[in-house]
Formats: structure tokens, sequence, C-alpha cells
């Protein structure tokens, strides 16, 4: 897949074009201003084992090597989903690509760059992410349990990026921890 | 504990509910000891502000004693303080600029979608302010659990009644930021729509901060009184043409700068009013905007609009030619309470600010409901309403 779109006549990302993005694989991306270093924030994300901290639909990700980990995902009726996610590109302090072995239900690529904002603003963190949308029945029932729109999770799961990073905990409007473990989190 | 919940249009109930307790870090748990009820929660009660679910726990204005806190706050147990409307974290960029409303990581991440849509970013979390801006239990409660601990509640020295403090929590900040943003010079006079609490303290402010004349237009008597009492002229729309008594009264001028601090809830029997409030009533969705309508037009060439008043969503026939024609500048907002609280603590211990004048009736939690309809049928003579939790634990022990 193509990151850059140089058919482009303007300084738009690709993921914002009217046109063309409607072939097999869906992209779909997110930026977020977050008033921390890059290193800082490169770091935490290069540690996948942090990410479900942030990501409301993982379970866990278990590190089986520096470019190998495996991602278990909330499934209806309390199931889980798994598949193993490779370490495509890897420029520190800077860049981070991934894309799902070729056993996945899913294919599922991405993207996410590191780049020290304008004006002292921190952090502009970008995520672009490619999957390809399942056919037939089967292919519904895995959307389904892979979360229908990842478009959602993914801006969630930005800002709970932001919201860690930035404070050092995640906003929440439970009223205790009894709520919180209801809801699951 | 006891909590005033909200059920539905003009039906609020005080609930047995779970107790707060701490979640996060900077997290405090606030035992509350006033709490008011707010012109804003009259909206709520209306039934004019989306995203409310029944149960949800209401009240923005409080304060109280801290009772628990998690390691990350800054308070101790014991002290007494008085929180903030806005849930503010104090480290992204707009808290940095003293932008506390408009905090990027008050509001949960789930609810920030919601303003996402509507206004295209989303706004801090409120307390007890509907799912849009947070969804957070609000502190018209025993007990309160208040996020980021460490950046917005005040603590006030002792000695200082609940009663001249409690208002720091909202309407005061409301009023002073109101008359801040009318950036006034001297000689201006300051024309105020709405005599209800925040712009009583709008009144003061505007004196504090300049004003040579301030004219403020109302219809409720008890209200108006209280106005002229802060030095204001009085306009009663209901017996004066408000745009003629303003040109008459500026000699022809115009007030330099307008507040308009009434809101969606716009009385009065005008054409656009009753067009507006038809179109409310049948969910054709447009806030009732009489008053900024009035004061747009009002106001004199390159003056200055202040909207502290609470909008949801669109209006028709903003006068959009009246305000790029004339060359004004509106400026509007959410309070950015955490900016306002300390110099306006030391204005009350001064006593250059009246607070306590303004409340009319006191009265336990458990007759919050009754507390509603009263603020909500009786604007004349509830002037504000302040519910004291330990009343009720007094009668009950």
């Amino acid at each position: 897949m193509t990151w850059e779109d140089d058919v482009q006549s303007d300084d738009a990302p690709s993921t914002t074009a009217k046109h063309g993005n409607d072939g097999d694989l869906k992209r779909f991306s997110r930026a977020v201003t977050i008033n921390r270093d890059h290193g800082e924030l490169y770091r935490f994300w290069r540690d996948f084992s942090n990410l479900p901290a942030v990501m409301d639909n993982i379970i866990s990700i278990t590190v089986l090597d520096d470019n190998i980990s495996e991602w278990v995902a909330k499934g209806p009726g309390g199931s889980a989903v798994k598949w193993r996610s490779i370490v495509t590109e890897d420029i520190e302090d800077a860049l981070i690509a991934w894309r799902s072995d070729d056993d996945a239900d899913v294919f599922n690529e991405g993207r996410i760059t590191f780049v020290p904002a304008q004006g002292d603003r921190g952090t502009v963190v970008t995520v672009v992410m490619a999957y390809d949308p399942p056919a037939g029945f089967v292919g519904r029932v895995i959307a389904k349990i892979l979360q229908r729109e990842p478009e959602v999770q993914l801006r969630r799961d930005m800002r709970r990026f932001k919201q860690l990073m930035e404070t050092g905990e995640i906003a929440t409007n439970v009223r205790n921890p009894a709520q919180l473990a209801e809801e699951g989190k | 504990m006891r909590a005033l919940a909200w059920h539905g249009k003009h039906d609020v109930r005080v609930d047995t509910v779970d107790d707060p307790e701490i979640v996060n870090p900077r997290d405090a748990i606030i035992k509350v000891t006033s709490t008011a009820i707010c012109g804003s929660d009259l909206h709520l009660y209306d039934g004019y502000i989306p995203s409310m679910k029944a149960g949800d726990v209401l009240g923005h204005e409080f304060m109280g004693e801290v009772v628990d806190v998690g390691p990350g706050s800054n308070l101790q147990k014991g002290q007494r303080v008085v929180v903030p409307f806005t849930i503010s974290c104090g480290s992204c960029f707009h808290c940095g600029k003293k932008q506390y409303s408009a905090c990027d990581n008050g509001n949960p991440a789930d609810n920030q979608d919601i303003a996402e849509k509507a206004y295209g970013h989303p706004m801090a979390g409120l307390f007890g302010y509907s799912h849009m801006t947070g969804g957070y239990s609000g502190g018209q409660a025993e007990y309160v659990r208040v996020p980021f601990s460490d950046v917005g509640p005040l603590v006030i020295p002792d000695g200082i009644d609940d009663d001249k403090v409690l208002f720091l929590s909202d309407i005061l900040p409301t009023g002073w930021m109101a008359a801040e943003n009318c950036d006034i010079e001297p000689g201006d006079t300051v024309a105020i729509w709405g005599c209800g609490p925040v712009g009583l303290f709008a009144i003061q402010s505007a004196f504090l901060l300049g004003a040579e004349r301030v004219i403020a237009i109302d219809h409720f008597p008890k209200r108006l009184e209280l106005a002229a009492k802060f030095g204001a002229e009085i306009v009663n729309f209901e017996e004066s043409k408000t745009y003629e008594a303003l040109m008459e009264m500026t000699g022809g001028i115009g007030p330099d700068a307008v507040i308009d601090a009434v809101g969606l809830e716009a009385h009065g029997f005008f054409a656009d009013n009753v067009i507006d409030q038809i179109k409310v009533s049948t969910f054709m969705g447009t806030d009732r905007t009489h008053a900024i309508r009035q004061a747009i037009i009002a106001c004199r060439k390159g003056g200055r609009v202040s909207m502290p008043a609470v909008y949801g969503g669109f209006v028709d026939k903003f006068p959009l030619g009246a305000l790029m024609e004339k060359g004004l500048t509106l400026k509007t907002g959410q309070t950015h309470v955490q900016r306002y609280l300390k110099p306006l603590l030391a204005a009350i211990m001064e006593d250059k600010i009246d607070t306590t004048f303004l409340i009319s009736h006191r009265m336990p939690l458990e007759k919050a409901p009754e507390g509603y309809k009263m603020f909500h049928d009786e604007q004349d003579q509830a002037t504000k309403i302040v519910l004291k939790p330990e009343m009720f634990e007094a009668r009950a022990g």
C-alpha cells in the first residue's frame, strides 16, 4: 500500500481525498497534537505492551520479539480474537509501521508518525491505518468482532493516548472503581 | 448517598445512588456543604440540552470539605474548597493558555464524540451537565468525585462563610469574564440584558473594570431593584421600548459594549421570540435568541458584544449583517473559571464584590425538587437557591 498519494494536486493528506479511497483497502487516519516530547511518545508506543491502557477493545498485547507481537481483542459474549502484528519499519523517535501476518482474519496495517509540532506545542502524532473489509457473512461477523467502526475506535484511542501522556491518567466519568470494572475498563 | 437526579423534563428527584470513591490518581472526594441551582440547570430541567440520561446527577455549583484524596492530588483531608464547574487537566495546550473551558482532556474520550460532531471540537468536561460535556456526576449530592483536583478546587481560608464564596464555582467568574470580554474603556456605557445572577455579577464587575455607566434590562421588578442597588440604570422591557430607551439614554451613540446574560430561554412577547418558541416546541431546533439580536442591534458602531449566555445549537435570523457592517467584536465562551478564582476570592475578602445578597432561599438537599420548581416558576422572588446537604443530616440525626 502507498502511504502518500502522488496524484493529488493539493497538500491535504491522501486519507482526506474525496475520491479514490474506495479500493479494496479501507484507509483512514487521525492526527492529534500531544504536549510532550516526540521521543517520549515514541518510546511509549514502541513498547506495545503499553497500548492496551489506551486501546479500549484490546485485552492484551504480548511482545514476542522486537518486531512481532500477539494482539488479543475483545469479541462478543466475552470471546477473544487474536492476531500477530509485525513491525515493518521503525525509525527511532519518528515512525513505526506494522502489518498483520498472513494468517490474520482481516488484513490490517498501519503507521504512526511523531513529528515535533510548530510553536512549542509538543508533537503531532498521526496514525494512518488500512484494513481489508471482510466479505460475506463470516466476514461481517469478524468485522463486528474487530469493532464495526475502526475509525471511531482509533479516534477514541488517540484521545486516551493524549490524556494519559499529558495528564498521567485517562479521564472517566464513573463514580467509583466498581463502575469502572462494570464498563470493562 | 443522596443525590438530585434528572429523570426527564420537569422531573428531578432525590435518589439514593452509589457513593463516589477515588478512581484516578489526581481525584479528590468532596463532602458537599453548599450547592446552588444555576440558571443553566433550568435549561436541563426544561429539556433544552441534549444528551441527558435518566439518573444523571445534576449540579455544577458546589463547595465542601475534602474527605479523600488520590496520590496525585495536592489537597489535604479536612480542607474546605470551592470547585470550578469546568473539569480541566491543567497540562494541555489550552490549559497552558488559561483557556480552561477548552481543555482537551477533561472530557472522557468516548463522550468527546458528541461535541466534535456538533461543534467541530470537544470542550472541557463539566460537572452534572449532560453527556456531551462528560457525563460527570454533579454537586447536588452529599459527595462528589472531583477529577484533576490539583488544578481546579480553590482552598478557602478558615472563617469565611460558604455563602460568601460558593459562587466562585461558576456565576461570579462568569459575570466577571462577561465584563472582561467587554474590553471596557474609560467613559464607556455597558448595557446588560438579563439581571439574573450572572447579569448582577456582571454589573458589579463592569463598574470594577472601569465602566462609567451600566444599563440593566429585565422585566422582573425584584431583579431590576437589585441591579439598581449596584448602581445600574434600569430598563424594564415590559414598560419601555428597549432600543429606543438605550439610544435616548446614550445620546444616540448606543452602548459601547453589550452583554447577553439571558441565553436560550429569552422571555418576552416579541415576534421573533414567539417563532423561536414554536420551533423549539416542535423540535425544529433553534435557540430562542431575542436578547442577543436586540443587543447587537443596540450596540454602538465598533462596539463589543459579550455573550456569557448559554446557547446549544443553531439560531435563525441572527443579525450577521449588523455585526459586520457596524464592525462589532463578539466574545463568548464557557467560563475559564480557574483563571479567575484567586483574584475574585481576594475581591470578596476585600469587600469589593458582594455575593450573599443574591441568596433568596436555603433548603436541605431533600427539598431540591421543590427548589427547582420554585427557581423555574418564581424567577422574580427566587433569585438564587442554595441547597445544604447537612441540613438534611441534621434533620435526620
